[in-house]
């Protein structure tokens, strides 16, 4: 089987998410790779240096350069005439375009699979992960959008494969890039920090939940991450959400402060390795998937962390 | 401006689903049922546009059991003008769903199609995509914010990072991140004005569309359980542990 595996990058380096979707991938048959960007040579350079990856093709167009789903599914469409098996991490951009290049293929999308348990056979989380689903594809091709923490990332250097250019359409599809407002942090990015300490709406407010997560996120060199309680009450931005609605993540260590621990949030970090809990609430339901508790008033034990660490 | 919006009847969001003994699904016997979450910031959105005087009509669509009615009716309590069941007893796919909604776009050219971004139960995250890719329309994901103008919309995006900015020709599909808006509770008035609000009743077949599935389920298990570890009593213990795991610096 020969599969196609999109390459999640920022036009400049290959993100981590794809050396996961290359894992998946490769336990499927035969992984290319395909590159769309604007310049992105030197993108389809790296991905050419995936282990496991046999051959890249990278598709370049000013119409390409944001990576809009209205571009980039016929591409990818086209390309996978000669594939049997269309796979994308499950990041914000890959959920974007792979359901577009299903429909187009008229195939049912398998989404955010946990595992490969044959060519046709997966499982995924329904119901926020309340559930796991293991499903058989009857479509003749796959298309298949990979949960990234669910795989070991295939190895950054040690391939070399072919890079072939795609002569590719200027159509933009209708849709036209105005703006990225980046999220400005020094710290790790939230899906591929080894620590993350992530508060709940216990801070109450904005500024507690900054002036005491920020400095001991510093201290472990994590990313900050919040319940969605926290940011529906405005104290975080909504891309620091983890949960269900929001990033799915599977840190070494999660440190969730002031969390109760709802279904919703569970869903989306309880696949780390370690948890740590601090919560004033000694039956809070985050005690309950938690490794290490500490019951108490964070606004006491937070600072206190901080300085011993 | 016409306004679609697309709605799915879901096990309610503080219910926590089980799974049936016999795996073959989620037991949804005598579990409170509700509107998709992220439908309802769909409907609210539509008819916010409506207040601004954006939108002149709002359609809402369910396709799924008889019982989609009362998610329909909710709808239309909350604003909605009218509505369109597409009943079958079938567990319809993200693709026949899309399908179905194509052929009905088709027949009312509306200007925006507005759907939540996943339903609740499946998790797919896929119709709007799918609806969009079918209608050869541009799409707007993930939205958190929405700006109709005379041909375009601009559609502000919650993307992994940060806030992505894009401007669709119209027509669009939009779908609905959490912080689009806050729904509204229908009032009292408008849940029995709503009993008289038009909903037509069709079939797949009205549309020729096939919704066997294209997944089979093969089982539905339970995940795995995670322990739970052990409470310490101090932060210098728990400094100490941290310290074990060789994370601070």
């Amino acid at each position: 089987m020969s599969v196609l595996v999109l390459v999640e990058h920022d036009g400049k380096s290959v993100k981590d998410a794809t050396l996961a979707a290359v894992t998946a991938a490769s336990k499927l048959g035969d992984v290319n790779a395909l590159v769309v960007g604007n310049n992105a040579d030197a993108v389809a350079q790296a991905a050419a240096r995936i282990a496991g990856v046999s051959k890249v093709y990278v598709a370049n167009s000013p119409a390409l350069e944001h990576q809009l789903a209205e571009a980039v599914a016929p591409v990818a469409a086209k390309l996978m005439e000669s594939h049997d098996a269309f796979v994308a991490p499950s990041t914000t951009t890959g959920k974007n375009i792979a359901p577009r290049v299903a429909a187009l293929l008229d195939v049912m999308q398998i989404t955010d699979i946990l595992s490969v348990e044959g060519p046709d056979t997966f499982t995924r989380p329904i119901y926020a992960g309340n559930a796991i689903a293991m499903v058989k594809s009857k479509d003749a091709k796959k298309v298949i959008t990979v949960r990234t923490t669910a795989f070991e990332k295939a190895a950054a250097d040690g391939g070399s494969a072919s890079v072939e250019q795609l002569d590719v359409p200027q159509e933009t599809g209708g849709s036209e890039f105005v703006s990225l407002e980046a999220s400005e942090s020094e710290r790790p990015e939230l899906t591929s920090a080894k620590v993350i300490v992530s508060g709940g709406r216990a801070f109450g407010s904005s500024e507690q939940f900054h002036a005491l997560l920020d400095p001991l996120a510093d201290k472990l060199g994590a990313a900050v991450g919040a319940s969605r309680a926290a940011v529906d009450a405005g104290y975080a931005p909504n891309d620091y959400q983890v949960g269900q609605t929001g990033k799915i993540v599977a840190p070494q260590v999660y440190v969730a402060i002031g969390i109760s621990g709802a279904i919703q949030h569970l869903a989306g970090m309880k696949d780390s390795k370690t948890i740590v809990a601090i919560n004033k609430d000694e039956e809070a339901p985050i005690f309950q998937v938690a490794d290490i508790g500490l019951v108490g008033d964070l606004f006491k034990i937070v600072p206190e962390l901080t300085e011993k660490l | 401006m016409k306004l679609l919006v697309a709605v799915k009847r879901v096990i309610d969001f503080n219910v926590k689903p089980r799974v049936k003994m016999d795996g073959s699904g989620v037991d949804l016997m005598n579990v409170k049922m509700s509107m998709n979450p992220f439908d309802e910031i769909a409907v609210e959105e539509a008819i916010r546009l409506k207040e601004k005087g954006v939108a002149t009509e709002i359609v809402a669509v369910s396709i799924g059991p008889a019982k989609a009615q009362e998610t329909l009716r909710t709808a239309l309590a909350m604003g909605a003008d009218r509505a369109i069941l597409v009943q079958t007893d079938e567990e319809v796919e993200p693709l026949a769903v899309a399908k179905i909604l194509a052929k009905i776009a088709e027949e009312e050219q509306p200007g925006l199609f507005i759907l939540g971004k996943q339903a609740i139960d499946d998790d797919n995250n896929a119709t709007g995509q799918m609806l969009a890719a079918l209608l050869g329309w541009p799409q707007g994901t993930f939205a958190s914010k929405v700006e109709p103008a005379s041909d375009n919309v601009t559609v502000t995006r919650e993307v992994d990072g940060g806030l992505e900015t894009v401007r669709l020709k119209l027509p669009a599909v939009v779908t609905t991140d959490l912080r689009l808006n806050e729904p509204r509770y229908a009032s009292l008035p408008n849940i029995m004005k709503a009993k008289s609000k038009p909903l037509a009743t069709k079939s797949p077949a009205d549309y020729g569309v096939d919704v066997a599935r294209r997944l089979e389920t093969v089982k539905v298990a339970e995940p795995p359980k995670r322990q739970g570890g052990i409470k310490v009593g101090s932060v210098d213990e728990l400094v100490e542990r941290l310290h074990g795991m060789g994370i601070s610096k």
